[in-house]
């Protein structure tokens, strides 16, 4: 959202270098306005035309039955379209704040290396580590600094494409911002979502996070190098995975010891042959 | 916090849809929103108070459908409402992701003059 109208649409982001940094609105009595976040002189007059109409109008029903989030899921369709043009395979990677994303990726990236040809795309509200690490293992990556916003949009994935040849490319990351709560509502065009719930998070965070665990295609159980000291029940939080996500494929993968990396990682380059 | 977004975003729709039909003000919206959507009707009530003012909805009264979620059970051939959110169906006792009902997040209707 952005703060500073208290709208929708996203405030002022980055992607890489570039900002992206205005959006429209239009008045209740037309007037359209350019909120340009970088000047700040913000100095639209909003002309408040208020008409009074007396009650000689009728009342009339007007059936809509349009989505709120339409905007959004036509630019991920966009998105979607594209990246099934290219036979690219596109994974939207969503989890709570240190639930071990980035550390799994940067895993991944390193061993899918000779068989796929990876790029990320990572979201988060500020700074660029997350994408410094990935850089790390020579991938390409672009980061999108949302600003305030919780989650990335489709529309923010179809500009940070723009800095990518996905020509060359087997499987697109998109390593959304950490919250389970905000980003299940938007669609960002991906094939696969993979939802991350590490060790130490408990066993019943699927029961809380209902619309985001129902959404996942993969639910990946992190950090289980850390079980033991977590005092982590592992058959209840897979039973509890099981309820809150019915149609998920579980992966219990540890990126610090390597443990089911591999699983993970033939998964991946199947569903990618299974494009062709 | 997002269902503010999503308020604002449902009335820029609404005021656009009311000035199509030639009218101009808004003095009933309907949206109807599923159990798994990940907004809360409370925190729609709320945004919709603090944002309606200068909109064409100031005057408005807003009504909130709540969807149950629902799946398709394939061995039954029959949907079963998910009350408890564990896609379980009650007689065969088979999980199915298969969700028919639930994910709503829609503007419904809008009555205007």
């Amino acid at each position: 959202m952005c703060q500073e109208c208290g709208c929708s649409k996203p405030g002022p982001y980055q992607v890489g270098d570039r900002k992206v940094d205005s959006h429209t609105h239009t008045l209740p009595d037309g007037t359209v306005i350019t909120h340009a976040h970088d000047d700040h002189g913000h100095s639209h007059a909003h002309g408040h035309g208020h008409h009074h109409h007396g009650h000689a109008h009728p009342h009339q029903i007007l059936n809509l039955n349009t989505g709120i989030l339409s905007g959004n899921d036509r630019l991920a369709e966009q998105n979607r379209g594209a990246f099934k043009a290219l036979n690219l395979l596109v994974l939207n990677v969503v989890s709570s704040p240190g639930a071990g994303k980035t550390t799994l990726l940067t895993k991944t990236l390193n061993e899918l290396k000779g068989r796929l040809r990876c790029a990320v795309i990572v979201g988060d509200l500020a700074t660029d580590n997350d994408a410094a690490r990935l850089r790390t293992t020579g991938a390409p990556v672009v980061q999108i600094a949302t600003g305030t916003l919780c989650h990335l949009e489709a529309g923010m994935v179809a500009e940070a494409m723009k800095q990518l040849d996905l020509r060359s490319l087997d499987l697109l990351i998109i390593e959304n911002v950490g919250n389970l709560v905000c980003p299940a509502s938007f669609d960002l065009g991906e094939a696969v979502r993979v939802v991350l719930h590490s060790v130490t998070e408990g066993e019943d965070k699927p029961l809380k996070y209902p619309p985001m665990f129902h959404s996942a295609d993969i639910v990946g159980v992190t950090k289980t190098d850390m079980s033991t000291a977590a005092g982590f029940d592992r058959e209840l939080a897979l039973k509890n995975i099981r309820q809150a996500s019915p149609r998920a494929k579980i992966f219990e993968l540890s990126a610090r010891t390597g443990d089911g990396v591999k699983a993970w990682c033939d998964y991946l380059v199947e569903l990618k042959s299974q494009l062709k | 916090m997002h269902e503010f977004g999503i308020m604002e975003a449902a009335l820029e729709t609404a005021a656009q849809k009311t000035r199509a039909a030639g009218a101009s003000q808004i003095h009933r919206l309907k949206l109807r929103v599923g159990q798994l959507s990940g907004v809360v009707p409370e925190a729609l009530r709320f945004a919709f108070d603090a944002l309606k003012e200068k909109t064409l909805a100031a005057q408005a009264e807003l009504q909130i459908e709540e969807v149950p979620a629902a799946c398709w059970c394939a061995n039954c051939a029959a949907e079963f409402e998910t009350a408890d959110l564990k896609y379980e169906c009650p007689r065969c006792h088979q999980p199915s992701g298969d969700l028919r009902r639930g994910k709503e997040m829609d503007l419904a209707s809008l009555e205007i003059s």
